[in-house]
């Protein structure tokens, strides 16, 4: 290859932003014209191919996204025509103004469906026909633009078994006639819990992973969850349980940095030093929460699931200290989101919280009441709290199986750590020598 | 779109309560929209008889094609825009709720 010169690195840098900043919108708008999402990658990948060899020697155009799009529409054209596959596609792409006549007002008319076109995506790669899994992998693929190998890497499988599941996923888009569009408004609140449901997994699946983890893709899915939520959020700014999602999520996040310790150990949040927590982030969460509140008042409706979430969140966010940690209100939170989305681990938390505002031994009969061994038997913490309880109220023997069984089931490294040093305290305490 | 929804009795779904059997209203809707192509309730799979043909000799077999206890129960074919008033016309039929229903997309003509 020859050196680049200045006009190819030049080119490469705008052709670098313009994929960071537009890929989305020009990925979403393929999709809807040709109506095929493998042609829609493939013509993209080959509009950027296109850029790289025509912005050095003509210089990189005024609207690169517009050049983009059009390459790629006229890319697509090309092969439809050519495989003569998928007429009833071939006319709809046809319809679309040739690129070079009237081109202010095409890229007007790019612009004034870009919008859209990224919420139908995000709501078609999220259809509840497609399993969780296949939405999950849709979604970082198409909609975040990570690749094969990487959205194989997020799911632990290898790149030909998540290139079948995704060729798989778009074939039922297609076939099955699921429709790209945003869902009309009789079942945007079913949908949309849908979407917000992919977004908070994408967000838990990175944050659980740990912040110092040498995992570099899990880590970075928490802020490009953060990052599309706050997209839809831009898109869908009269839907509170969207502005609440992404409170949520901010909020948690801002703690990132303090979860672990230097040595990679977990560090409890009360614990955790405070002063290190992101405020950037948590200003902007509150802002965001306030934002959700308002619109709900406005709309008179009930709070949502997300809303609740958050609201808990700022408690702790909030709080001085964790001393000084509202749990009075926390614990009406929980007993509210208990109500609007009763889940056991719901109920686990709820317990946790009234263990801080009325002392272990309420928290330690609330969980003999709510019997969750039947559903979280095998959750960590399920058995973690429940220690955790009993050793609070001065009974370390009756703590130490607890433990043990949650070591057993812990799912990573610095909480199997955590829990063995709970198993050598309570022994101690429990057998003194 | 072309939709076969197929309506099968699961002995785990709730008991079927006659009364609120709304298949009638259930295809007056599915009219009203113009959906509806055919559609029929199907004998029990006792009444069935499976035909194979191997070899150029044709084997019957008393009995469905594969034996379960859940089994088909009737049909519907319907014909709309998309997957989502397939689905929606799915969960309005009486039998989801009584057994369950599945969508399948018919193969289109080339």
């Amino acid at each position: 290859m020859p050196n680049p010169t200045p006009a190819t690195t030049k080119a490469s840098a705008a052709l670098a932003e313009v994929v960071a900043a537009e890929r989305l919108r020009i990925v979403a708008t393929l999709i809807r014209t040709t109506g095929d999402w493998d042609l829609a990658e493939d013509c993209f990948h080959d509009a950027l191919t296109r850029a790289l060899a025509t912005w050095p020697v003509k210089g990189i155009p005024d609207n690169p996204a517009a050049w983009l799009t059009t390459a790629a529409k006229n890319r697509a054209i090309d092969l439809l025509r050519k495989a003569q596959a998928e007429q009833r596609a071939t006319e709809r792409a046809a319809h679309e103004p040739p690129p070079e006549q009237g081109k202010e007002d095409e890229e007007d008319d790019v612009i004034a469906t870009f919008d859209d076109d990224r919420l139908r995506l995000i709501f078609t790669c999220c259809h509840p026909a497609l399993a969780m899994e296949n939405r999950i992998a849709l979604t970082l693929r198409t909609v975040l633009g990570l690749s094969v190998a990487e959205t194989a890497h997020v799911f632990l499988v290898s790149e030909q078994t998540m290139q079948k599941r995704l060729v798989r996923t778009r074939a039922k888009i297609r076939d099955a006639g699921i429709p790209y569009r945003v869902p009309p408004p009789h079942l945007l609140p079913e949908r949309l819990a849908g979407v917000l449901a992919v977004l908070y997994l994408l967000f838990t699946e990175g944050y659980s992973s740990g912040g110092d983890s040498p995992d570099l893709i899990r880590p970075a899915l928490a802020d490009e969850a953060i990052r599309l939520t706050r997209l839809v959020a831009q898109l869908m700014p009269h839907q509170p349980e969207v502005l609440a999602l992404l409170a949520l999520e901010l909020f948690q996040h801002s703690r990132a940095a303090t979860r672990l310790d230097a040595a990679g150990d977990l560090v409890l949040l009360e614990d955790q030093v405070r002063s290190r927590w992101n405020a950037l982030a948590i200003a902007e969460a509150s802002r965001t929460l306030a934002a959700a509140e308002r619109t709900l008042q406005q709309q008179a409706s009930p709070p949502g699931p997300y809303l609740l979430q958050a609201q808990i969140a700022a408690e702790h966010a909030t709080a001085p200290s964790a001393a000084a940690t509202d749990f009075a209100r926390i614990v009406a939170l929980y007993e509210h989101l208990s109500r609007v989305a009763p889940s056991p681990i719901v109920d686990l938390n709820r317990a946790i919280a009234v263990s801080c505002s009325e002392g272990p031994d309420a928290g330690l009969a609330l969980l003999d009441t709510l019997q969750l061994d039947a559903h979280l038997g095998e959750y960590h913490l399920l058995h973690a709290t429940r220690a955790d309880f009993l050793r609070r109220l001065g009974r370390p023997t009756d703590a130490l199986p607890h433990y043990c069984r949650a070591l057993e089931l812990a799912p990573s490294d610095p909480e199997r750590r955590f829990l063995q040093r709970r198993v050598d305290g309570v022994s101690r305490n429990g057998w003194p020598r | 779109m072309q939709y076969l929804l197929l309506i099968i009795s699961d002995p785990a779904a709730p008991t079927y309560v006659p009364e609120e059997d709304n298949i009638e209203e259930w295809v007056a809707d599915l009219e009203a929209r113009g959906a509806a192509v055919v559609g029929n309730r199907l004998r029990p799979p006792s009444d069935a008889t499976t035909v194979t043909v191997r070899d150029g000799k044709t084997i019957l077999t008393d009995g469905p094609f594969t034996e379960s206890k859940e089994w088909i129960a009737g049909f519907d074919v319907i014909e709309v825009d998309n997957l989502d008033d397939a689905l929606e016309i799915a969960a309005a039929h009486p039998m989801a709720r009584f057994g369950r229903v599945e969508v399948r997309p018919a193969w289109p003509f080339d």
